[in-house]
């Protein structure tokens, strides 16, 4: 993979953890996101970058001619960029409770409401 | 003994006949609460009695030509692809058990709708009842391992919620919870049991593993294979030292008590030890370990009933006292002893059935439970009574009740046993002490003045009275004809089991044989017992006080370990604080990442900077740009901003690498993040800076290296050797397979449909919580 | 946020993305495309609406409450996966007549079922405010 997209790979997943270790939960959401895109980016160039050959099969022809990218990675990143958009719709809507219901969006202050 | 070849003589069911009788059950389970609302409870209950009342009569329609040859077979596609079938089998040890479930079956259903009375109670009962039986005819007509296992499980689950069905009560939940662990850890060790049983024979049925015995017993595996199988039948079955889940099984209501806690399902592991007799029993292993474990609990459950006074405790401990007869019986192995295993199997589920019937009229009718505080009953229940009395006699094995017939062929068979001296003086003793029991709960109660209870005692209604009267009637009837006992049910049972039906029927007069004088003798000590009840009594309360000490509190406190372990582990790994427990995950996956780079000899690839297009600088450099600028973002709303861009620039690089598909996705996918983002940041505080910087250093150090190791990864993946087959088969495959040319969309909507049918079922499980999040929030 | 513009480009653009989704949806077997990006395309013309004019103005346009969508979309989804039980083959195979097969049907559930989700979560929090 290139290089210099690797270094980016890092950076996402780093930026997202220290993101998630803050104690605002609309920050937890976001790092929660730059998680999402590091760990899409990886999987994607596990399955090698190929410039110009979508999986998509010519017409009239019935199989798919080398070179091409890998469809199974894609595949499997499409229905994670669907699932990651809700499951942050989700954790939203909770940050947005959480805040209405307990005044504070700060994860330190939610340590006593266990009920 | 001898055994027909697997394959012979094999007689193919007409239509699905037994299919339709293991799936009747589960078909009008679901029918019974509508049922029981509509027509109240009573009705309800005697409707439905008829499904089993019907499969009985299909049962003993179809008996006589499930006796001729090795049974009915019948074979139904279920999980085709791992080759597991729906294997059916009737022979005559399945016939035996499956009418006593039916036929019991629709007496307890008439029963319980009575018993309840209230028809949204009678409805839930009777819908996890009709479950149970057929989850029960289940284990006793599969001849495939996992049908066995799979039903035998099913039974374990249906006892979970007829045990917990007062589930307001605390002691009900106790008692399903343990009864449920009790029996599925013996249901592990028996699935694990019956496949190695299934990989040592050559064969996942049943009836074509007794043909492999020889095979099985060479195997080297036998021993483990017993041992498992035995765990497997001696929880369910209640034998010692699992036995303390049943008494405190009574916490169900007593129609479930009578129909599994007494007559089905606590047989089902002497069911088991009877299937495989043929396979595994009659060696000096098998011998040795079952009759020993059956002789331990047929006494230990005798001692401990006879102390007790509650009338369903004192039955439930008697009840544990005969299983552990019937699997001493087993473990005998010879002819006899399988006659007479057959003979009180029957006895006793008739009697056993009917004095559980009874403590429930009673109970119901006078509000008293306890022995000690009932008396003369008689007058006020007269038919009850008379029920109470026939069950009792035959429990007690006075002529000329089945259970006098019962227990001479258990004397006849124990005398000529291996160890016969002790295996006798225990089972007289063990004998006196049931009689006792069957004073106490079938006799007492009615005898003597009149005593007070909590309500004016009166007849039970016909309802509650028709099940304990057959019930008493058959064994009188099988009492006096024996030979009927004999060609109905034993001559079958012993055809399976020991492999050649008995040459001469059960009778009522043996002549004067030692088997005659042990009954009397039996009778003798008995009734000293009941004469010196009391005296017995103040001794038996000690021995219940140590028993405080024994197997359940063993058992307790194993789980109470169990959960403070699981407790502390909880506490360590995900505490009060969300960010230790995330932090310590992303130490230990980034310690996984790099012990399994440095394992593969770390190999990164040349890094050639200068070779990169620069279209791919640029892509790469913005991104680590917009994360630089998401970490000193001063409001929320520009943080936001950078994660739109961060999301235009993946899309611009899923473009780039030949995945059109997934760009416009996250292109629109970002869109609609960022809206929602603003529309929640409307409604939140400005970003404040909450940290000291000390931990902010520490977070930074940890994220930073965090992210080193994951670009080391992301590095060394192009050096690994993939396995591409699955790629391959899809590019080769979506046209002619899948008829699309798009391989992303045919993998998502066929190939992998499954999986995308799972992952919108999140998606709406996601929008159903934030919608109930948002819609149902409390008023006020 | 009521601008003019917004609320004019909106009528403009409403019916060309809804148009354009079902082009995604049906041409995404063979091109890019498919209900996934399809169903999101779907649900960005009535945000678009609801942040142009408001929520109930969304509403309206889409007659149909988002979350009984979800429950519809599921079902259709499951429902194709059941027509070759029907045809005696194992549970979920494609099962094709001409250019029209059960896996176009689900992929049909799929948009369906995400312009529910998406309008369920993004209508419920717009009306908060």
């Amino acid at each position: 993979m290139a290089p210099i997209l690797a270094i980016a790979i890092g950076a996402l997943f780093g930026t997202g953890l220290y993101l998630m270790l803050r104690r605002s939960l609309v920050k937890l959401v976001l790092g929660l996101s730059f998680l999402a895109h590091g760990a899409n980016l990886l999987i994607f160039g596990v399955g090698g970058l190929v410039e110009g050959h979508p999986p998509i099969v010519a017409e009239g022809e019935t199989v798919l001619v080398p070179p091409y990218a890998d469809p199974l990675p894609q595949a499997l990143i499409l229905t994670a960029i669907v699932i990651s958009f809700a499951v942050t719709a989700f954790a939203l809507v909770l940050v947005y409770r959480a805040r209405e219901s307990l005044g504070s969006d700060d994860l330190d202050d939610l340590g006593g409401t266990r009920t | 003994m001898s055994f027909s070849k697997a394959g012979h003589e094999v007689r193919r069911g007409p239509l699905l006949i037994l299919l339709i009788v293991v799936l009747a059950g589960f078909v009008a389970a679901p029918l019974a609460p509508w049922l029981c609302r509509s027509l109240g409870a009573t009705r309800g209950g005697a409707l439905l009695a008829l499904v089993p009342l019907t499969l009985c009569a299909t049962l003993a329609a179809i008996g006589p030509e499930a006796l001729a040859g090795r049974g009915i077979f019948e074979a139904h596609p279920w999980v085709s692809g791992l080759g597991v079938g729906l294997d059916l089998r009737l022979d005559g040890l399945a016939l035996v058990f499956a009418l006593l479930i039916t036929g019991i079956g629709s007496l307890v259903v008439l029963y319980a709708g009575a018993y309840l009375g209230d028809p949204g109670q009678a409805g839930r009962f009777l819908l996890f009842l009709l479950a149970f039986m057929a989850s029960m005819l289940g284990v006793v007509l599969a001849d495939g391992v996992i049908t066995l296992f799979v039903f035998w499980e099913l039974t374990s689950v249906t006892s979970w919620l007829l045990i917990g069905f007062d589930h307001e009560k605390a002691e009900s939940r106790r008692a399903a919870l343990q009864a449920l662990l009790v029996t599925a850890l013996g249901g592990v060790a028996l699935l694990a049991g019956l496949l190695l049983l299934g990989a040592a024979g050559g064969s996942m049925r049943l009836s074509e593993l007794e043909g492999a015995r020889s095979a099985i017993l060479s195997s080297g595996l036998y021993e483990a294979i017993l041992v498992l199988v035995l765990l497997g039948a001696a929880t369910k079955s209640a034998q010692f030292p699992f036995h303390f889940w049943l008494p405190n099984a009574m916490a169900a209501p007593t129609p479930a008590s009578a129909y599994l806690h007494s007559s089905t399902m606590v047989k089902a592991g002497v069911y088991l030890l009877a299937r495989l007799s043929p396979t595994l029993g009659a060696t000096e292993l098998f011998t040795l370990t079952v009759t020993s474990l059956g002789a331990a609990t047929f006494v230990l459950g005798a001692v401990l009933a006879a102390p007790q006074t509650k009338l369903k405790r004192l039955l439930a401990y008697s009840t544990v006292s005969s299983l552990g007869l019937l699997v001493m019986l087993l473990g005998v192995g010879t002819q006899a002893a399988v006659v007479a295993a057959g003979a009180y199997l029957v006895a006793h589920a008739l009697f056993k059935a009917a004095l559980f019937l009874v403590a429930g009229a009673v109970d119901h009718e006078t509000g008293e439970r306890d022995v000690e505080k009932l008396g003369g009953l008689r007058s006020a229940m007269p038919i009850t009574a008379a029920a109470a009395g026939l069950a009792a006699l035959s429990m007690a094995g006075i002529p000329p009740l089945l259970g006098f017939v019962a227990k001479e062929v258990v004397y006849e068979a124990a005398l000529p046993a291996p160890g016969g001296v002790l295996v006798i003086g225990l089972s007289v003793v063990a004998n006196a002490l049931l009689l006792l029991v069957a004073f106490e709960s079938g006799v007492r109660p009615f005898v003597g003045a009149l005593r007070e209870t909590p309500r004016k005692p009166h007849e039970a209604p016909a309802a509650l009275s028709v099940g304990p009267v057959l019930l008493g009637a058959a064994g009188l009837a099988l009492g006096m004809a024996p030979a009927l006992a004999s060609s109905l049910f034993v001559d079958g049972f012993v055809a399976s089991v020991h492999g050649e039906a008995p040459g001469k029927p059960l009778s009522f007069w043996h002549g004067f044989t030692p088997a005659l004088g042990l009954s009397a003798l039996t009778v003798v000590i008995g009734l000293a017992a009941v004469a010196l009840r009391a005296t017995l009594r103040r001794a038996g309360r000690n021995l219940a006080a140590a028993a405080r000490f024994g197997p359940e509190r063993a058992w307790d406190a194993l789980w109470s370990a169990l959960l403070s372990i699981a407790r502390a582990q909880t506490d360590l790994l995900q505490g009060r604080r969300l960010r230790h427990g995330l932090a310590l995950t992303a130490l230990a996956s980034g310690a996984f990442v790099v012990s399994g780079l440095l394992a593969g000899g770390l190999r990164l690839p040349p890094i050639d900077v200068v070779s990169a297009p620069l279209a791919e600088w640029a892509l790469g450099g913005l991104l680590v740009l917009g994360c630089v600028a998401a970490l000193l973002a001063r409001t929320a709303l520009a943080a936001v901003a950078v994660l739109g861009i961060i999301g235009t620039l993946v899309t611009l690089v899923f473009a780039r690498f030949s995945a059109p598909d997934l760009a416009v996705t996250q292109f629109v996918i970002e869109t609609l993040t960022v809206i929602l983002f603003v529309l929640v940041l409307f409604h939140l505080p400005n970003y404040a800076r909450l940290s000291r910087p000390s931990t902010r250093l520490r977070d930074g150090l940890l994220a930073t290296s965090f992210g080193v190791v994951m670009t080391l990864l992301a590095l060394s993946v192009g050096s690994l050797r993939r396995d591409d087959s699955i790629t391959r088969f899809l590019a080769a495959e979506s046209v002619p397979g899948g008829h699309g040319r798009n391989v992303v969309n045919v993998i998502l909507v066929d190939f992998r449909a499954l999986d995308t049918l799972g992952e919108i079922t999140v998606l709406g499980v996601a929008a159903v919580g934030a919608f109930a999040l948002l819609k149902l929030r409390p008023r006020g | 946020m009521k601008s003019l513009v917004l609320q004019t480009t909106t009528r403009l653009f409403e019916p060309l993305f809804l148009v354009f989704s079902l082009f995604l949806l049906l041409r995404g077997h063979h091109e890019p495309g498919g209900g996934f990006v399809g169903g999101l395309v779907a649900a960005s013309a009535f945000v678009l609406r609801a942040l142009a004019f408001d929520v109930a103005s969304a509403r309206r346009q889409l007659r149909i409450d988002p979350q009984r969508l979800i429950g519809i979309g599921l079902a259709v989804a499951l429902a194709s996966a059941f027509v070759s039980v029907g045809e005696g083959l194992p549970f979920m195979t494609g099962v094709w007549s001409g250019n029209v097969g059960t896996p176009l049907v689900f992929d049909a559930g799929v948009y369906v079922t995400v312009v529910g989700v998406v309008l369920t979560i993004v209508f419920g929090m717009a009306e908060e405010t």
